[in-house]
């Protein structure tokens, strides 16, 4: 079974946990927190296709999540979901497996959010929310030009992108740069994030703090994959 | 949909012992406060002058005058440190914030007591009805008896 799924933001709150926290030089302290909290509803999803080294060149299961109409589908997607004996989902994603866990997985299996009940951390990755086309002040956090003093018409702007010599030498500004540009409605990872509750009944997985893009926005929640070493330590 | 499923969420630690808080009110919060290993209760006595309602993290800030100064704190009415909440008075409020209360100084301080309403109105326009039904019919029996 993959430790992998799809789902759906709902949104955030805070609630009241009582946790083991550092005050002041070491001491741990049983305190009163009240911790931010984002609800995501996932799952079920369903395994739509297996596929295999021989066939495929890799080993991996691709999950479907959300009901969709026929009517607002395409033949494609009725097909392929068809074979594998589900109704037509309207998002599809592939998870790589061992070639061990193949053999467990079949066409048409559910998985449900109690895949992450044992499990402490999750990953969480999504697409944020697009700022459009944005100064390099927003996007880099520049601090721009001068108010005053002389300063015409270029407050927000960059400034310098280098002269001759910091540009190896090319006369060209390096590749790469911090420049204005497309900001936001990108894919964005969320390592080790901790998970407060798992509520089977209703698909619902509350974890610790804020999750790119918007409410209602699909998000993909797989076992965390590298912990950092402080949380390792717990 | 999505907010009632917070709500649903929500709804495990929300209080149902405190009372209904309204501005204006004049209260008594009970505030645990744990110092080392002992846990002991603060009072703080003053007048409520905003209540934000947002579900579980409703607040409100209670102001009052410690040494001349005028000290507010903002509690969270359904966190667990607060053991319990008092209403010692209803004052009557006419806006939903009371900051004005922040530039009064001395006895203007004071709020009146909350005699308007709904259930303080219907009972002075009975009576006035009652008070004319009554005159209507002393009159009416005045004629007869004229006749």
């Amino acid at each position: 079974m993959p430790k992998a799924l799809i789902g759906k933001k709902i949104g955030m709150t805070r609630l009241f946990a009582e946790k083991d926290r550092h005050v002041g030089a070491g001491d741990k302290v049983n305190m009163l927190v009240n911790e931010p909290v984002t609800v995501l509803e996932v799952g079920p999803c369903f395994v739509s296709q297996i596929k295999t080294e021989d066939k495929d060149g890799y080993n991996a299961l691709q999950l479907a999540f959300g009901d969709i109409k026929g009517r607002n589908s395409t033949m494609q997607v009725i097909g392929h979901d068809g074979k594998a004996g589900i109704t037509p989902k309207r998002i599809h994603r592939e998870v790589r497996v061992d070639e061990s866990e193949l053999g467990e997985a079949e066409l048409g299996q559910e998985i449900k959010v109690d895949v992450f009940e044992e499990i402490p951390y999750v990953d969480v990755i999504a697409t944020s929310k697009g700022k459009g086309m944005a100064g390099p002040m927003k996007r880099w956090g520049f601090k721009g030009q001068l108010a005053t003093h002389g300063v015409e018409r270029k407050h927000r702007s960059p400034g310098s992108v280098g002269g001759r010599s910091s540009n190896l030498g090319t006369g060209k500004p390096k590749k790469g740069g911090k420049k204005a540009g497309q900001m936001g409605n990108k894919q964005v990872t969320v390592r080790s994030m901790e998970v407060i509750a798992v509520d089977k009944e209703k698909n619902l997985l509350l974890v610790k703090g804020s999750v790119p893009g918007a409410n209602q926005g699909v998000v993909y929640v797989r076992e965390a994959i590298r912990l950092f070493k402080r949380k390792v330590a717990k | 949909m999505s907010q009632s499923i917070i709500e649903q969420i929500e709804k495990s630690q929300l209080r149902t012992d405190i009372p209904k808080l309204n501005v204006g009110d004049t209260v008594d919060v009970h505030y645990r406060i744990i110092e080392g290993n002992k846990e002991r209760i603060q009072v703080f006595n003053g007048v409520i002058i905003k209540v934000e309602n947002a579900g579980l993290n409703t607040k409100v800030t209670v102001r009052r005058i410690v040494a001349n100064e005028g000290v507010e704190r903002i509690f969270p009415i359904h966190s667990p440190k607060i053991a319990k909440i008092e209403i010692k008075r209803h004052g009557d409020a006419r806006r939903s914030k009371l900051y004005f209360l922040r530039d009064r100084v001395g006895k203007s301080r004071r709020l009146r007591d909350r005699r308007r309403g709904l259930q303080h109105a219907t009972v002075v326009i009975g009576s006035q009805k009652a008070a004319k039904a009554e005159a209507e019919a002393q009159a009416a029996a005045a004629a007869e008896a004229s006749e």
